[in-house]
């Protein structure tokens, strides 16, 4: 197994065409973080035909509801949520320009669909994997919905944020390879 | 009688709380490290990898080992010589509150319906018992939504078995995949009624990983049901592998002549649970 390739967000298109399903990579940059309440209202202010707190194009979301930080602590404890809870939102927000998902578990045909078709990329932290992750995340600032606790939009600062590329834009999917690779038929 | 003061109660519940969130017990952490010596995936033994790094940071650092610091589920034994000061249930609470806030734990219970966080990850769900004696038994489960959204319970036929309750239980992992963050513990309930059979699904997962079933046919239908899991190939988070599941744990209970009910209660690789005596 190969080591970790190191890309860049936001994301470029040129990044993007290089990952496979399976890569390992470290991210290094920009994440905004949403989850099931950001994202519920995020879709409401598009259905009034209003702009997104911050600009999509290029971004990468990460699943997250951190713990709160203790004093004097960038971030508390932030590991992946399962992503398949935000996928009746995510085609729309890929649709406006999104490239890039972190979160963990297998994604619906429909976000599967959309990634292929607008070049996008889905990838997994390992999931429970918090207080190892947090040490990545070097700066975090609520940029929307404080109000929502845990749930609020952050912007994080990220130095090599691990990361395994699950689904990549040529269509490769790393669920589907991996188990078919290791299941034993009795 | 022995008078137990509530105050103590909330005290240790408080101290749970933050240690389940924060230090791993023994008996998980040596699945762990044991299915990352046995794993044959290169990438699903660096997950594991991964995953054993986390928890010795969180014990080290006093850090939750995942933001999901999840909904307090309590067992609680109570002697029945023992005399509260007060109500059981507004002890345990009050533990929670503080436990969670002293803890920087995140507080994730909410209004099913509205949504609106309680801010306090109250209330518990608490299960009561009465026992001899004159001492009070406190087991705390705190338990992510991650691994709890994937457990299912059927009614079964009872023409179905054996057969049917493991295909049942194979099918519900098979169908999580990677989502409730494997290697997983399955917790199993067979029998009893609709709402028994997942409180013993739950309760199982309680049981120390590397324990034998005491009941012979049980430990036989435990060890099938984990090797038919393993070869599923989900995986280390789902990423292809031998290890889907550390153990399966199974607790039985008589049931009506026309029901099967099966509960399986999935819990992710963080088994976080703790237990004290007062």
């Amino acid at each position: 197994m190969s080591g970790p390739v190191r890309i860049s967000a936001p994301l470029t298109d040129e990044t993007i065409k290089k990952l496979r399903a399976g890569d390992k990579v470290l991210i290094s940059g920009v994440l905004y973080t949403a989850r099931d309440a950001a994202h519920k209202r995020l879709i409401e202010l598009l259905d009034a035909g209003k702009e997104l707190p911050f600009d999509i194009r290029g971004q990468i979301i990460y699943y997250v509801g951190p713990t709160p930080e203790r004093p004097g602590q960038v971030i508390g404890s932030a590991g992946p949520t399962t992503s398949g809870r935000m996928d009746a939102y995510t085609p729309r927000l890929i649709e406006l320009g999104l490239k890039g998902m972190v979160g963990k578990g297998a994604r619906s045909k429909e976000v599967l669909d959309s990634i292929r078709k607008h070049k996008a990329v889905y990838m997994a932290a390992v999931g429970g994997a918090a207080a190892l992750i947090r040490r990545s995340i070097k700066k975090a600032e609520i940029v929307a919905y404080e109000d929502l606790g845990p749930e609020a939009i952050r912007r994080l600062e990220v130095v090599d944020f691990p990361a395994i590329v699950v689904n990549d834009a040529e269509g490769g999917d790393l669920f589907l390879q991996g188990v078919q690779k290791y299941r034993r038929v009795s | 009688m022995r008078q137990v003061s509530i105050k103590d109660i909330a005290d240790k519940v408080r101290d749970l709380c933050i240690s389940a969130a924060c230090d791993l017990e023994p008996d998980v952490a040596a699945a762990l490290r044991a299915a990352r010596e046995k794993e044959e995936s290169p990438l699903g033994k660096e997950v594991l990898g991964q995953i054993i790094e986390n928890f010795e940071i969180a014990g080290a650092e006093g850090l939750p080992m995942c933001q999901d610091t999840g909904i307090s589920v309590f067992f609680v034994e109570m002697g029945r010589e023992v005399a509260l000061d007060g109500p059981l249930s507004e002890a345990i609470n009050e533990g929670v509150r503080r436990g969670y806030k002293d803890g920087y734990l995140r507080k994730s219970v909410c209004h099913p319906l509205k949504r609106i966080n309680t801010g306090d990850n109250t209330p518990a769900i608490i299960h009561t018992s009465i026992v001899e004696g004159d001492r009070i038994r406190i087991k705390i489960a705190p338990k992510g939504a991650g691994s709890e959204n994937m457990s299912r319970l059927k009614m079964l036929k009872p023409a179905e078995g054996v057969e049917g309750i493991k295909s049942f239980i194979v099918e519900t992992v098979r169908e999580a995949g990677g989502n409730p963050c494997p290697p997983i513990v399955l917790g199993v309930g067979i029998g009893g009624s609709f709402e028994k059979c997942a409180i013993l699904a739950k309760k199982a997962l309680l049981r120390p990983v590397g324990t034998k079933n005491p009941d012979p046919d049980l430990d036989r239908l435990e060890t099938d049901l984990l090797d038919m899991i393993n070869d599923l190939g989900i995986g280390p988070m789902g990423f292809g592998g031998r290890t889907t599941a550390l153990a399966v744990h199974i607790e039985a209970h008589p049931c009506h002549i026309a029901s099967l009910p099966v509960a399986v209660n999935i819990q992710c690789h963080a088994g976080r649970h703790k237990e004290a005596v007062i």
